[in-house]
């Protein structure tokens, strides 16, 4: 007979150092890129902070809300919502945990009937980067390398969120190469379309068949599948959200990095020193909440001179000397 | 001589049941065989026994001199006997090659090795004229070519002794012909076969020795050569029965009989009809199935009150008759007018409105329609009458537990336990449940499959005494029975079916067991359509 | 002992064999994946029945395996075989999702409630009924045809949703009105607060009841079960057998339907696209552990509601996939001892 103690709770943790949960999305980890990020950040935060952390990955959609509960219920000083799906979820919960520390990446903000944005709890903080100034640089770097004149974006849900990646990438394209030629698709309007590698290859097949040489993708795991072509026609695509140079090492130009491990870290931090508040948290170039990766890795890759540029164009943006649109107009 | 299969004292009995009493076989290496004898004789049984499929209760087996050391299928196919079943043992979706490998595939390198399958396909079928394709789908083949993929794989086997149960049941007369001769073949190759049928032409063209049984008993061992078709038949009946000339096929459609059959019919139902009200009419019933022509122009009259039997070979299109007139096969052409003022076709009705109408069915196999296994006693009760135990939505359980008190009690089922499985009944029991609910109905035509089959002695008169008595109250009934003194004890009339059609015609008292008997193997009617007295 | 309380332990003897199975076997996969077995399932426990808010959780999700399992069940015992629940899911959730939004904001919530339930099971029992007709008039095999169902229903729901249906930045619909939204139970007992338990879940008493009573004290239920057991018999007792096979499709498809009462009035308020998660094909587990007895799928979807919300419980300690592992062989440890006493019965 197997024996049953009397119920030890979750993770209870030896000493009384806060502690860090972390719930993903439905069959979010291992995407080698956006979830993946959160996760190294909890590392960071278990390593360095030396914080107790947990993580749940639900089974389920119904799932979510109860996980990042359960973390709620069971002490931990500061529970994260990895994805803009848990935004209802951590809004719900953290109403009724009002001591606990909360923190959605990628949370959306929701406007009211005045057209007036919602504030989320003053227990949350609402993680939130300004992708576009990324994919600007990203862009620009695009259409200094294109040796056809031709770029690409895959997308993965077709939502506002992802539309600022594109908005970002085909205001950098046009800076450094007006008569590029720009195609820009979506792998789904679910959220199937960020786990969906098979969709991502055909479209990047797609677009390489068509004359386009570089495609950036922000489609979750789906850009695995345009690496996948992109390797199979020696053409280049652009990474997202981690530095995805080993995901297809030669034929990844550079990576838009989002600092959602950063971004983890620091509210962990925040808790861990005692001076965590809540509220809409923009980051930015600025903020080194976005970056673009150029190392010894992809150094061949880049056209002489494109690093002193684009770098160029990062400090201008910084400086707010260049503004990027965050919505796409849609050329007729 | 040496012998090829030897069978001692063999018996076998199932619960009341004697299929086989202390029979003896002996057949000799490179001869065919026939046993022959009636429905229900213990032909099968006895070449089951032989193959190993059953266990005798007493008795020995010896194939090609050796006693097989297990009781087993297997065992009777190392010593070298090969049993061709009525249903074909092959897998649809497969090809001949795939189905003649199955068991012992032919490994090359850990692979099925086909090519070597297709070549001993060849081989066999070229050595004995099978012509059988190696790549075609079995399902995709004719009934002929499936029994002759199950020959070829008995000989693949390398089976010096074939064993066949009612081969040419199902085969087209070429095709008879054709098989006969393959078996001849086998014969002089040094084979031994033997054939199980009760079609004495077949007999006569192909055996060497035949053996009769009756009621599970062997009652003879001839010399072909020495004997007749009417010496058969009278040992197959147990009295003499008067033959035909030497027609092996007698023919399918004879005008001048379908004639006399349908005017003795019409006349006869006329005269019977004269005191009885017809409740049932037939004309012109006809069925295809399976691609033959299963009941053809069958016509007749059941007065209320009346028991009409149907005798007849089983598979000479009973079975298909009680279907059609039951509501459980659909094609039928014809008419099948039912009921007195209110007449109506049968065939335009649903099952659900031929018992409303007042058709009760007491089907020939109990398991497959008669009764749900797993339902109680009580609940197989109210099949077909859920109205009278209450509204739809809440059935009265002293109501039905009423009705399945009073059945048991009136039909004298044991046990009288509503609650009791099904399946735990016995033979005779279950069948009183089957005619209890059916009769319960207050039915005007109760259409009646093998009321005793599978019943226990005792149960046999009770059930003979309940059809009696509910003919009495006025009720027409269509009673299709395999055992001919059933039929002689309580029809009215008795019609003999053969190959789908109404062959002879018979009133209580006038019928002429011989006669019957003679009819059913498929002898001419010509002489005695009235069937009244018989050629000498 | 009456024969009754027997063949309910014999039904009873199945899970219990599965579920102590479950466990050994649970017990090494825990050990080999480095964690200590008395501390995992003291975890999941702790997590589900020690205390209140996973109690409800628990009961929360056994709710709609009760109704997916009533949805496999009731066409089991009419002989056929329901692969399409998750389908009808789909369809019954967006069916009340729909519905719910469009009514009138002032509807009283007795009208508005009822109205979303109705809507719910009808749409899952059209969709249900289609395999149903399908086998009947064309002798297409329900088990191929309720799976591309399920496919068809969430790629239209999908469509349906994103396209036309979808709120700005969600996957989800127009919240429903308030009048058709379900009491949480938190709102009354304390200790289930923030659960999403509502009270969908007084609807699993009533629907396993009628469905009882249905199977087992009515016409219908008679012919329902014969056809189950003897279709052949059924058919020659003048039961039709395609019309009962339909309606027993229809009335599952209409269960599985009602799990979209849950989720949508009594949890989140809107349909949201991909929320069903399996629990169409959880409801298969539920059935056939409960061996198709209404009744025993209240237990039977308490176990595997147990380890769902256990599952998270542990999510920290061990590898997700060991719970699934877990569900895996209680299911087939429950066949297999089925199977076992079903030949039994039939020998004796």
């Amino acid at each position: 007979m197997l024996a049953w103690p009397g119920g030890r709770s979750l993770g209870q943790a030896p000493g009384s150092a806060p502690r860090v949960g972390l719930v993903f999305d439905v069959g979010g980890r291992g995407d080698k890129s956006f979830n993946d990020a959160a996760f190294r950040g909890l590392m960071r935060v278990r390593d360095e902070l030396h914080m107790p952390v947990e993580y749940i990955e639900p089974g389920e959609g119904a799932d979510r809300e109860s996980a990042l509960r359960m973390l709620a219920a069971e002490g931990f000083s500061l529970v994260v919502g990895v994805g803009f799906i848990f935004t209802d979820d951590v809004n719900n919960v953290a109403v009724d945990y009002p001591h606990t520390a909360f923190a959605c990446v990628d949370y959306a903000l929701q406007t009211g009937p005045d057209g007036a944005v919602v504030p989320p709890p003053a227990n949350v903080v609402a993680l939130k980067f300004r992708e576009e100034e990324g994919s600007y640089l990203v862009g620009a770097l695009a259409g200094l390398s294109t040796k056809t004149h031709a770029v690409g974006f895959v997308g993965g849900m077709d939502i506002p969120l992802i539309r600022k990646f594109e908005a970002g990438y085909r205001a950098g394209v046009a800076r450094t190469c007006p008569d590029c030629r720009m195609t820009a698709q979506y792998a789904g309007v679910t959220g199937a379309a960020f786990k969906d590698p098979g969709k991502g290859k055909e479209l990047g097949l797609g677009q390489y068949g068509s004359g386009v040489d570089i495609i950036f993708h922000a489609s979750g795991s789906t850009g695995l599948g345009v690496f996948e072509a992109a390797r199979e026609t020696g053409h280049l695509a652009i990474g997202v959200d981690s530095d995805q140079y080993d995901e297809a090492p030669g034929h990844i130009l550079t990576s838009m990095v989002k600092g959602v491990d950063v971004s983890v870290y620091d509210v962990a931090k925040e808790v861990l020193d005692g001076h965590f508040s809540g509220g809409i948290r923009s980051l930015g170039l600025a903020e080194d909440g976005v970056a673009w990766v150029h190392d010894e890795h992809n150094a061949a890759l880049l056209p002489t001179g494109a690093v002193a540029q684009v770098d160029a164009l990062a400090e201008a943006i910084k400086r707010g000397e260049v503004t990027v649109p965050t919505t796409v107009e849609v050329p007729k | 001589m040496s012998v090829a299969v030897e069978l001692r004292g063999i018996c076998k009995a199932y619960g009341a049941l004697t299929a086989n009493r202390a029979v003896d076989l002996t057949v000799d290496v490179g001869t065919v065989h026939a046993i022959v004898g009636e429905n229900g004789a213990g032909k099968s049984t006895l070449m089951r026994i032989l193959a190993g499929v059953e266990v005798a209760d007493a008795g020995t087996v010896r194939i090609l001199g050796e006693s097989p050391a297990r009781p087993t299928a297997r065992e009777a196919i190392r010593l070298g006997l090969g049993m061709v079943h009525q249903h074909f043992m092959l897998v649809e979706p497969f090809t001949v090659a795939e189905n003649l490998v199955l068991g012992h595939e032919l490994l090359r390198a850990g692979l099925l090795d086909l090519a070597a399958a297709r070549k001993a396909v060849a081989d066999v079928s070229a050595a004995w004229g099978l012509e059988v394709p190696a790549d075609a789908r079995v399902e995709d083949l004719s009934v002929g070519e499936k029994q002759r993929v199950e020959i070829l794989r008995v000989l693949y086997q390398g089976a010096r002794v074939l064993v066949l149960d009612e081969p040419t049941a199902v085969l087209s007369p070429a095709e008879v012909t054709r098989l006969l001769a393959m078996l001849r073949r086998f014969a002089a190759s040094g084979r031994t076969v033997l054939i199980v049928t009760h079609k004495l032409d077949e007999v006569m063209a192909v055996a060497d020795r035949v053996t009769v049984l009756r009621r599970g008993e062997r009652v003879g061992d001839l010399v072909t050569m020495q004997t007749s078709p009417a010496e058969l038949a009278h040992l197959m009946v147990g009295r003499p029965v008067p033959m035909p000339g030497n027609r092996p096929d007698p023919p399918d459609a004879d005008p001048a009989i379908d004639e006399s059959i349908a005017g003795s019919a019409s006349g006869g139902s006329g005269a019977s009809a004269g005191a009885r009200p017809a409740i049932l009419t037939l004309d012109g019933l006809g069925l295809v199935a399976g691609g033959r022509s299963a009941l053809a122009g069958v016509s007749f009259k059941v007065g209320a009150g009346e028991i009409v039997g149907i005798a007849g070979v089983i598979g000479n299109g009973q079975s298909e008759l009680l279907d059609v007139l039951g509501g459980l096969r659909a094609g039928a052409t014809g008419t099948v007018q039912f009921g007195g003022s209110d007449r109506v076709n049968l065939l335009t009705l649903s099952v659900a409105e031929r018992i409303r109408a007042g058709v009760a069915h007491v089907p020939e196999d109990r398991a497959d329609r008669g009764l749900v296994a797993d339902f109680t006693v009580a609940e197989n009760l109210m099949l077909g009458k859920l109205r009278e135990f209450g509204p739809w939505y809440a059935l009265g359980r002293t109501a039905v537990r009423a009705h399945a008190d009073a059945v048991l009690e009136r039909f004298d089922v044991r046990p009288r336990d509503p609650e009791a499985q099904a399946s735990t009944l016995s033979g005779g029991n279950a069948q009183k449940v089957v005619l209890g609910r059916e009769i319960t109905r207050s039915p005007r035509l109760l259409l009646c499959g093998q009321p005793t089959r599978g019943v226990d002695i005792g149960a046999v008169e009770a059930i003979h005494a309940q059809l009696r008595a509910l003919r009495d109250a006025g009720v027409g009934i269509v009673l299709v029975s395999a055992e001919l003194t059933e039929l002689l004890a309580l029809c009215d009339r008795i019609l003999v079916m053969h190959r789908g059609r109404i062959t002879g015609e018979f009133l209580a008292g006038e019928a002429d067991l011989d006669r019957i008997g003679e009819l059913m193997l498929g002898a001419t009617a010509a002489p005695a359509a009235a069937g009244i007295g018989g050629p000498p | 002992m009456s024969p009754k309380l027997a063949s309910l332990l014999d039904r009873l003897i199945a899970p219990a064999l599965a579920l102590a199975l479950a466990m050994a076997i649970g017990h090494v996969l825990i050990l080999v994946a480095g964690a200590s077995p008395p501390e995992v399932f003291g975890a999941l426990l702790a997590g589900t029945w020690g205390n209140g808010y996973g109690i409800a959780q628990v009961l929360f999700k056994a709710t709609p395996l009760v109704f997916t399992g009533l949805a496999v069940a009731i066409p089991y015992r009419a002989g056929l075989f329901n692969i399409g629940a998750e389908g009808q899911v789909v369809a019954g959730a967006l069916a009340a999702g729909f519905v719910g939004s469009h009514l009138p904001t002032a509807a009283p919530a007795l009208v508005a409630v009822t109205t979303c339930v109705i809507a719910a099971f009808m749409a899952g029992a059209l969709w249900g009924a289609l395999p149903g007709w399908l086998r009947g008039r064309f002798g297409a095999h329900e088990v191929i045809t309720s799976i591309m169902l399920n496919f068809i229903a969430m790629a239209l729901a999908n469509w349906v949703v994103a396209d036309f249906l979808a709120q700005p930045q969600t996957l989800h619909t127009a919240a429903i009105v308030d009048g058709a939204r379900l009491t949480r139970l938190g709102s009354w007992l304390p200790a289930f607060r923030g659960s999403a338990v509502n009270t969908a879940l007084f609807l699993v008493p009533v629907v396993v009841a009628g469905t009882a009573w249905l199977l087992n004290r009515t016409a219908t239920g008679h012919q329902l079960r014969s056809v189950g057991l003897g279709a052949r018999v059924a058919e020659a007792s003048g039961v039709p057998v395609a019309r009962v096979q339909t309606l027993a499709m229809a009335l599952g498809g209409g269960m599985a339907g009602m799990v979209g009462v849950n989720f949508v009035q009594g949890y989140k308020g809107y349909f949201e696209d991909g929320f069903s998660g399996g629990v169409g094909f959880m409801g298969i587990a539920v059935a056939m552990l409960a061996r198709a007895e209404p009744w025993l799928l209240i237990p039977a979807a308490l176990l595997f509601a147990t380890l769902s919300q256990g599952g998270l419980a542990i999510n920290a300690l061990v590898p997700k996939e060991i719970v699934d592992v877990l569900v895996a062989v209680v299911l087939v440890v429950a066949a297999a001892a089925g199977a076992r006493s079903a030949r039994r019965e039939e020998g004796s």
